[in-house]
């Protein structure tokens, strides 16, 4: 049966009035907070301080306290780097290379997915900061005339990283705040000058919304924006998680010296992206009842992305054997064997199992809409992403060249309070967002509900192009 | 009402297909100064209203090829003019390495200069006093009706016609919106008392950070256990001992490593009669010997071995190395002379080890067959 492809389908299920969208987005910043919030939010400070009790511990102590020692001297703090890195780039995906595809489905999820990326690469940004040690250093990753006429070295894949995370969190922050400005408006325009609260968040919003005032002639401007940034964020997403995979696979230790590096990060970087998406979502859309905007079609297309990157990532696990076979390098060959058989087989199953099996359930269309199950598989992906690079780092560099030199790393205590700060700091943030700023896109969101286009726009669009253009 | 004066003529449609009809007719009706808001952007009005395409992709194009630019000078001038760096043997200008970086640049630089140019230039943002803020009209399009201002700038404006025009096309609540008395009259003058005194709080703000940051806090030692450890140097004091001395003396009969200790201090005969020289008659420990010699013996002794010091008379001449006497000491002899010294000689126990000593024995013995040649040395 033929689909009709000229009208489009409806991303936004039933069919909501423009007020009661900007009812349901807006209403968490309306009401206080019930006791739910601040349970979630006292969990995830919790988690925070033991960060923060863990950070300053290695200040003060230094970074002895972590596992790292010879030969194994890159340990949780790149890690944790890597993964929340690769957390980030599943917002950039939906927000930029989505919309680029004309994906009308990324609408409801975009403004969280952004949100989500600015804060993980904050969290990720934390660790190349922690790990030299002496914090009161950092200041020298980047390049500023000194007395000690000291420069960096361009030439360094860590110094690139310095480049890619710093731009790429100012373009995404940019990016995201461009499309808060109207919704700021709205915001604003809905309050009622009755009371001191209610001033001060008018005050709050109309510096915020910079004076937006819906006009066509800025969204002309606006809409041509928002073409450019997500024209040059989608190149600079892949570039970052390609210059991070560069720390890796422009060094010459066995198993990271491998041209794969840069497509396999960055599709195992949207797939946990994706993953962790899921996840907050599943929770946001059911407490503050938005399951008519965040539709289960929607989390479903998400199912779909996860399976296509998992697989990807599959490949290249796959193809990385093949290679470190084919090449007859008797290291290469013995590093993946290793990384497969060797003392940490244990994680790099757990890393298969969670990366490429247990997404393969998606194929059935029941459990790619059964909502604790796709929320348990995502959970499950980013454990096994961690793991993934974890697998990466610690296998490599376990076992290297000299065979008296071969140690186990182990982490300790300190490690493990950083990586669950880490998760504490990305939390609470994330949970403070949804209370402060509309977690989904107001005005893209009232553009693609039903009725909301011209009906001949829809019939005569592209003669009237030609006609008028 | 009198004494305001009018911005604009207001008035609210209610679903898309109006207001792009609407556009369109405003369009046609000649006027020039109007505009259409809505609360999201509504697909065709940019041609209903004849918009020109924005020019900011080509900000952001320009911008691309500034940053880009920067960025590669930045770099050539750092890494390869300024403090070029031997990495390995790769040149000072590597211009694959610079990629990554420069691609970065051009992607910071183009996107957040073109997103400035659109606020501030293209919108003159941030306002927050234009007279159509917090205006009924304003309450309802940023919520979910369409609206279409026309503005009293316009050269074909006339404020009866305009809201019949309006009202005409199907429009509900046709308004006059006025400019806010209060925001024109209000005098903004520099030397304002309240504008001054912000002035100067934050200046003496500013400078308090400054001092501060360059002042103190970088030169903050956060924990300096590292910096300053318990620990006591060579020539201190110390009351950990009993001798106060905080350098202990090595233990009786210790030897230092590569010293052999020197038992005929007290007898040359000794010496002569039982020291052997270890050196080997080789060119390396003859150059060795030469370079200790002119060095240590040859201001006194000279170059040759003659005697005639370089010292202008102020230290006693020595002999000549080369009377028959010194020539038949023994090897032993000669090193117990270097060692401990010999009528107003000091020791050179101290200047030379004990292979160097025999090094210059070895010279000083070549110098003496110099000047002593046998007819067998020529072969």
């Amino acid at each position: 049966m033929a689909t009709d492809i000229t009208h489009e389908v409806s991303v936004i299920e039933g069919k909501p009035t423009l007020k009661e969208i900007d009812a349901t987005i807006i209403k968490p910043m309306d009401e206080m907070p019930n006791i739910k919030f601040f349970i979630a939010i006292g969990f995830t400070t919790t988690l925070l301080l033991i960060g923060v009790f863990s950070l300053g511990m290695a200040f003060y102590r230094g970074v002895g306290l972590w596992g790292v020692n010879n030969p194994v001297g890159w340990g949780f703090a790149i890690i944790n780097f890597v993964f929340w890195v690769g957390i980030g780039h599943a917002g950039t995906l939906i927000s930029a290379i989505l919309f680029l595809f004309r994906q009308k489905w990324r609408t409801g999820i975009a403004r969280f997915a952004e949100g989500m990326t600015i804060f993980a690469v904050m969290t990720a940004g934390l660790f190349p900061l922690i790990h030299v040690g002496r914090p009161w250093l950092d200041g020298y990753l980047m390049p500023h005339p000194n007395q000690h006429n000291l420069w960096v070295n361009f030439t360094s894949p860590l110094l690139w990283d310095v480049f890619a995370v710093s731009t790429y969190f100012t373009v995404s922050f940019v990016f995201w705040y461009m499309g808060l400005v109207p919704d700021f408006a709205t915001m604003r325009d809905r309050l009622k000058n009755s009371t001191v609260v209610s001033k001060v968040k008018k005050t709050i919003y109309s510096v915020l919304s910079l004076g937006w005032r819906f006009s066509n002639r800025h969204w002309s401007h606006y809409e041509m924006m928002y073409l450019v940034l997500a024209g040059f964020a989608t190149p600079l997403v892949l570039s970052v998680h390609t210059i991070v995979s560069f720390d890796f696979a422009v060094s010459i230790v066995p198993g990271w010296h491998t041209t794969i590096f840069p497509p396999y990060f960055v599709a195992g970087a949207v797939f946990s992206g994706f993953a962790m998406v899921q996840n907050a979502l599943i929770i946001i859309r059911k407490v503050f009842n938005m399951e008519h905007i965040v539709t289960l079609d929607t989390l479903e297309k998400m199912n779909k992305v996860i399976i296509v990157t998992g697989m990807m990532v599959g490949y290249a696990y796959g193809m990385e054997f093949f290679i470190a076979w084919y090449s007859g390098h008797e290291v290469e060959s013995f590093a993946f064997l290793n990384r497969a058989f060797g003392p940490y087989t244990w994680a790099y199953w757990i890393m298969v199992s969670c990366n490429v099996i247990f997404p393969q359930f998606f194929w059935i269309k029941k459990l790619r809409r059964n909502i604790p199950f796709m929320f348990v598989i995502a959970i499950l992906v980013n454990v096994g992403m961690w793991f993934e690079r974890f697998v990466i780092t610690v296998t490599s560099l376990s076992r290297d060249y000299l065979p008296s030199s071969w140690a186990y790393y182990v982490p300790t205590i300190w490690d493990i309070g950083l990586l669950i700060g880490s998760f504490g700091f990305f939390f609470t943030l994330l949970l403070l967002f949804t209370r402060t700023m509309p977690v989904i896109s107001i005005a893209e969101v009232k553009s693609v509900v039903a009725g909301s286009q011209p009906t001949r726009h829809k019939l005569g669009h592209h003669e009237e192009d030609e006609h008028n253009g | 009402m009198d004494n305001k004066i009018l911005h604009s003529v207001t008035a609210i449609f209610h679903t898309p297909d109006d207001i792009i009809n609407a556009a369109k007719a405003v369009v046609k009706e000649g006027y020039k100064k109007f505009d259409v808001h809505t609360p999201y952007p509504v697909h065709g009005m940019d041609q209903a209203m004849k918009l020109k395409r924005s020019p900011l992709g080509y900000f952001a194009f320009v911008l691309g090829v500034l940053g880009a630019t920067l960025g590669l000078l930045l770099m050539y001038w750092t890494m390869t003019i300024d403090y070029p760096l031997n990495i390995g043997g790769k040149p000072t200008f590597p211009l694959p390495a610079f990629i990554p970086v420069t691609f970065e640049i051009t992607v910071l630089l183009a996107s957040v200069a073109t997103v400035v140019a659109m606020i501030v230039i293209f919108f003159k943002f941030p306002n927050n006093s234009h007279p159509l803020h917090d205006t009924e009209y304003m309450k309802r399009v940023s919520s979910d009706k369409y609206g279409v201002t026309i503005e009293a700038a316009d050269p074909n404006f006339d404020l009866e016609k305009v809201k019949a025009f309006l009202a005409k096309l199907g429009g509900t609540n046709v308004e006059p919106i006025y400019f806010d008395n209060d925001e024109i009259n209000a005098k903004r003058t520099l030397l304002e008392p309240k504008f001054l005194t912000g002035l100067a709080v934050i200046s003496v703000l500013v400078i308090a950070i400054t001092y501060f940051t360059l002042n103190k806090l970088m030169f903050l030692e956060p924990f300096n256990w590292m910096m300053n450890q318990q620990k006591i140097t060579a020539m201190e004091v110390t009351t950990f001992f009993d001798d106060g001395f905080s350098m202990r003396p090595p233990i009786e009969g210790t030897v230092a490593r590569g010293f052999k200790p020197y038992p005929y201090k007290d007898s040359v005969d000794l010496a002569s009669r039982f020291l052997v020289n270890p050196m080997e008659f080789s060119t390396e420990n003859l150059e060795n010997g030469k370079r200790k010699y002119n060095t240590f013996c040859s201001p006194c002794h000279d170059y040759h071995g003659n005697g005639v010091a370089r010292l202008n008379g102020q230290f006693p001449n020595p002999p000549s190395l080369h009377t028959d006497k010194v020539r038949e000491w023994t090897d032993g002899h000669l090193y117990h002379i270097i060692t401990v010294g010999q009528n107003t000689m000091p020791s050179y126990d101290k200047q030379l080890t004990q292979d160097e000593k025999w090094q210059v024995i070895l010279y000083v013995r070549a110098l003496q067959r110099a000047l002593n040649a046998q007819e067998g040395d020529l072969q």
